[in-house]
């Protein structure tokens, strides 16, 4: 379950986002670009503090400005794929994959290596630098990074936006698969109708800083 | 060393001064780091003044900074009082005094070199650590000292080099104290001051433009071979 309302100025450009899904399954953010919806994930990563509002996921209460809760983003536990992959260049690939996790107790890990890197398929790559590594390649250790950490969410800001179209028919399987493997739901920032007809069962529609409309992927026309 | 020629008198000023330019060089590096991160990542009141602050030393005579050390850290200096009550430390006259000095000279070189590397830095890299569960601590020491390590050993070798030529706030806050803050240019100074010490001037001189060459090279060397390194 997911439930957003939060409001911030960005210099002249408000956003201001209301809207709640169920937990289950990938809810795309879907709208043009420049109409805040990066904005909206790093609120929910806690990168970004809104102005205003309420952030709670999974009846975990992450902000509320009214009771002055704001947990720190490394505490929120949810994994974030960023749009350029942002992998450590200093770290090899087998080090990337276990920088969050072995910051995870053991005993609350609900997700192994062994079956991140079988399922992505980097076996080969362990050892490599990530300078050393395709787009695409990039793109699926960074999932694998943040799913190591068992989050509870996964937030995606259009981890596909800097891969061709080759290199995306590569990585999307591997997310359509992410929610009945790992049983983790994801928020999908995307502006590509086609990902998200190929993704979500649910569809959050932004226009200029503002959610339009929320509701399960079929009844949503977009 | 014998091979050198060098006298009693030069080589202990070279042990000295390679002495000194350490401690100055390790007694700095963390502050000097931390300064850097401060600067090239924190939005505070007075920035400005504080960045203004550590590049004194690059503009002022070195004289005036001796000066100001020594009112600060002499034996009856605001500060000098006060370490020496509490912690029993002195730096009036001796090695330990000629590091400070030493390091105080050479801040503005090592901050900018780390500041600069720091800089280049994507702060985005520190957010995804962030979400993967580390704390800004963990970030700091785990993401983005590495990925500075080019700067900070660009910064430190410079800062060695900085100590080891370091004159004029050297003299006027510890004095020429052979064996105790006669370091290399005091030597020299001395040498030329006294009839028949051309010879050792001379060799006290090559001493220091290889000295200063070879720290310039490793520093760059070591540079490009850390970017390598990062680009896999």
């Amino acid at each position: 379950m997911l439930d957003v309302k939060i409001k911030k100025k960005l210099g002249a450009f408000q956003v201001s986002a209301s809207f709640q899904t169920n937990g289950t399954g990938i809810t795309a953010l879907f709208g043009p670009s420049g109409t805040g919806k990066t904005s909206v994930v790093n609120m929910v990563a806690g990168l970004a503090r809104p102005d205003e509002g309420r952030i709670v996921v999974n009846g975990v209460t992450c902000f509320d400005s009214a009771e002055g809760i704001d947990i720190r983003p490394e505490k929120r536990r949810f994994g974030y794929i960023f749009q350029d992959g942002r992998l450590f260049p200093h770290l090899s690939v087998r080090s990337n994959l276990v920088y969050g996790m072995n910051l995870v107790p053991v005993s609350e890990r609900f997700i192994q290596v062994e079956k991140v890197v079988e399922i992505l398929g980097i076996k080969h790559l362990l050892n490599r630098r990530p300078a050393k590594l395709s787009g695409g390649e990039k793109q699926r250790v960074a999932i694998g990074r943040a799913l190591l950490t068992s989050p509870r969410l996964m937030l995606m800001d259009e981890p596909l936006a800097s891969l061709d179209e080759e290199r995306k028919s590569e990585v999307l399987p591997f997310i359509k698969s992410l929610p009945h493997e790992f049983s983790v739901p994801i928020l999908y920032v995307s502006h590509s109708v086609s990902e998200i007809r190929d993704l979500a069962q649910n569809v959050v529609i932004m226009n200029e800083g503002r959610t339009v409309k929320a509701g399960p992927a079929q009844t949503i026309p977009f | 060393m014998d091979l050198l020629g060098l006298s009693p008198f030069e080589k202990e000023s070279l042990r000295l001064s390679l002495w000194v330019s350490c401690w100055a060089v390790a007694a700095s590096l963390p502050p000097g780091v931390f300064v850097s991160w401060l600067l090239a990542r924190k939005k505070f009141p007075g920035k400005f003044f504080l960045d203004g602050l550590i590049h004194l030393p690059l503009v002022l005579p070195p004289v005036v900074v001796g000066y100001i050390l020594l009112v600060l850290l002499g034996r009856r200096g605001v500060l000098g009082v006060w370490l020496h009550q509490w912690f029993g430390v002195t730096f009036a006259f001796n090695w330990k005094g000629a590091a400070v000095a030493s390091g105080v000279m050479a801040f503005p070189l090592l901050v900018r070199a780390v500041r600069l590397s720091m800089e280049g830095v994507d702060p985005g890299l520190e957010a995804a650590a962030r979400t993967l569960g580390a704390g800004p601590m963990r970030v700091f020491f785990t993401i983005t000292v590495p990925l500075t390590m080019p700067g900070i050993l660009t910064g430190m070798i410079l800062a060695f080099a900085r100590s080891l030529s370091e004159f004029g706030a050297t003299i006027t806050f510890v004095s020429n104290i052979p064996g105790e803050t006669r370091t290399l240019p005091l030597a020299l100074y001395t040498l030329t001051q006294i009839p028949g010490g051309e010879a050792g001037a001379f060799r006290l001189c090559v001493i220091s433009v290889v000295l200063a060459m070879v720290a310039l090279i490793v520093s760059e060397v070591l540079s490009r071979y850390l970017a390598g390194c990062m680009k896999g």
